[in-house]
């Protein structure tokens, strides 16, 4: 996966837990709070997302790695290319 | 070849029959499905158990006749316009996936709060705050800077904290507004809509309510709750959550200091890793059996009402009853609100009228709808003799009709009411605690609350009144957020 695939993942997270947020011109290096209303059950839910769909963990003590598009694909990319391939 | 262990294999045996869930749920009223929904959404196994043959508890709906009668809700609170971000609402679609459009809310045309033998003191309100502050503007001019200035102090106030430490709200509250009488008027929908507790109110719960009713406002969807319910049950089933009707729980298994085991009404036992209780705290702690003494539970609420429902044969427009959504009312300058000595204080109420919501220009509900709602005592209708029982409700009923008459413009005949009654149904506190379980009637649970929703077991939490977000929607999002809290957040 690339770092721009992985942007994509978190955007496709936030549309459906935030249907109502306008996510065209979500800039990659400016914090996601200072952009869209997400509060902290809304951070909650893009990690648990993340474990549902890919299987991927956020521990509590890196959820500021997501902070914004880019600080969470420079964190999750690595996380998505060490999942074990799809049989 | 058939090996034993296959046949414990969890994929034969069929749904709603496991004997060990992750998370199991006591009762499928509204905190309990939104916490359903979550649990499921995220791959827990969830079951919930509920006593009645029906979802929704305090906010349910019943046939009788051939109509469905809504009960607990006259309108949704905390209703704000697309686009409005922040919110509850918001907060709560969002977390339970669900769209506006599944909701399908009608806003309200307009409330009052009406003061004095006949009302003679109004304050309008809508969706649309300005209405109210205009209002009290113009009534009350030396105080309309003193309750801009508690505006400010509602709107800054961290009311989802779960750790906040309780102070009173009529002391807050006349900090800045010093008439009496505005006072009481401000407290009177923020009590009936929300308030456990006699006279007084926690701020925070004050704060939750004011933004609810007067920062946000008032909607239902065309067909009333059920609509609500639906569509929570929908998710909850397309989830994977797992119900099991007309099955309550009998005894929590206490070992250890954690729940063990579940006792089902039907003599069956399950276990789960967790369990939301969201029957209310002192109803929870009786159904724990442990070998010590439990903690002292708190004691039930004392607030309770009575309801009356008159179906007419035409809008109540025609009545000349056609503008106002809520009226509460209270006939005189000081508002009491704590349970009466008598069966019902009908000094107080509120009226809904579910038929002034906006549906739209081509829809209106296809019968007129007039509610009435007062404060009453449960030990006063609890223990009566049917036949009492029955002579009470129907004097009762006459007499809420007399009391709400007086706060509503005058009819074109004095019988135009009675003559477009079509039927009428009412019901008391002993019918609170017959369906929904809550001890003594009490519509808003205990008066002392429990954000935290902590319980003396380790793995058992309560949700819904008792853990203390008011309304439908706080309801859902007591459900939400126990659910994050105790389970989701932590594993």
């Amino acid at each position: 996966m690339t770092k721009d695939e992985c942007k994509k993942v978190v955007l496709d997270i936030i549309a459906d837990i935030a249907p109502d947020e306008d996510l065209s011109n979500v800039k990659p290096d400016v914090r996601l709070r200072d952009q869209l209303q997400l509060d902290s059950m809304d951070f909650l839910d893009i990690v648990m997302e993340l474990r549902k769909r890919y299987g991927i963990e956020v521990p509590e003590a890196d959820y500021m790695q997501l902070a914004s598009l880019d600080s969470s694909a420079n964190y999750l990319t690595p996380k998505f290319n060490a999942l074990p391939a799809k049989s | 070849m058939v090996f034993p262990g296959f046949l414990a294999s969890p994929f034969l045996i069929p749904v709603n029959s496991r004997s060990h869930y992750d998370v199991a749920i006591i009762g499928a009223g509204m905190s309990g499905l939104a916490a359903g929904i979550r649990l499921a959404h995220f791959g827990k196994r969830v079951c919930i158990f509920e006593r009645h043959n029906t979802v929704g508890g305090l906010n349910s709906f019943y046939s009788l006749g051939g109509r469905k009668f809504d009960v607990g809700l006259h309108a949704m609170t905390n209703f704000v316009r697309p686009g409005v971000k922040g919110t509850p609402l918001g907060k709560l679609l969002r977390q339970l996936r669900i769209t506006r459009e599944e909701f399908a809310l009608c806003e309200q045309k307009q409330s009052r709060i009406a003061f004095g033998p006949h009302g003679e003191t109004s304050l309008r309100f809508s969706n649309d705050f300005a209405v109210l502050e205009s209002e009290i503007a113009r009534q009350f001019p030396k105080q309309i800077d003193g309750f801009r200035r508690l505006v400010d102090v509602v709107k800054a106030y961290d009311d989802v904290s779960l750790d906040a430490q309780p102070t009173s709200a009529r002391t807050l509250v006349r900090q800045h507004v010093t008439d009496p009488l505005l006072e009481h008027m401000l407290f009177c929908p923020v009590m009936y809509y929300g308030s456990s507790s006699e006279h007084d109110m926690e701020f925070g719960q004050f704060v939750i309510m004011f933004k609810a009713l007067y920062l946000e406002g008032f909607a239902r969807p065309f067909d009333g709750v059920r609509v609500i319910l639906r569509v929570l049950l929908e998710k909850y089933r397309a989830a994977g959550g797992e119900r099991r009707m007309k099955c309550g729980v009998k005894h929590i298994v206490a070992r250890e200091g954690r729940a063990a085991a579940l006792v089902l009404d039907d003599g069956g036992e399950v276990t789960a890793d967790h369990v939301i209780s969201s029957i209310g705290a002192p109803e929870t702690a009786r159904l724990v059996q442990s070998g010590h003494r439990p903690q002292p539970a708190p004691a039930p609420g004392r607030l309770s009402f009575v309801e009356t429902i008159t179906i007419l044969d035409r809008q109540p427009a025609e009545l000349g009853w056609g503008s106002d959504t809520i009226v509460f009312f209270n006939d005189s300058a000081k508002f009491d609100y704590a349970c009466p000595d008598g069966q019902v204080d009908p000094r107080s109420g509120v009226i809904c009228i579910p038929n002034n919501f906006d549906y739209g220009p081509d829809r209106q509900l296809s019968e007129g709808i007039f509610r009435c709602t007062c404060l009453a005592n449960y030990e006063q209708w609890a223990h009566l003799p049917e036949e009492t029982y029955r002579a009470d409700k129907h004097r009762w009923y006459a007499a809420l009709q007399e009391s709400a008459r007086r706060f509503l413009p005058k009819l074109p005949t004095p019988d135009a009411l009675t003559r477009a009654t079509v039927t009428t149904d009412m019901f008391t506190p002993r019918t609170v605690t017959k369906f929904t379980g809550h001890l003594a009637g009490a519509i808003y649970g205990a008066a002392e609350k429990n954000r935290q929703g902590r319980t003396e077991l380790a793995n058992l939490y309560l949700c819904g009144t008792d853990q203390g977000f008011l309304g439908i929607v706080g309801a859902m999002l007591s459900g939400i957020s126990m659910a994050n809290y105790h389970i989701l957040a932590k594993t």
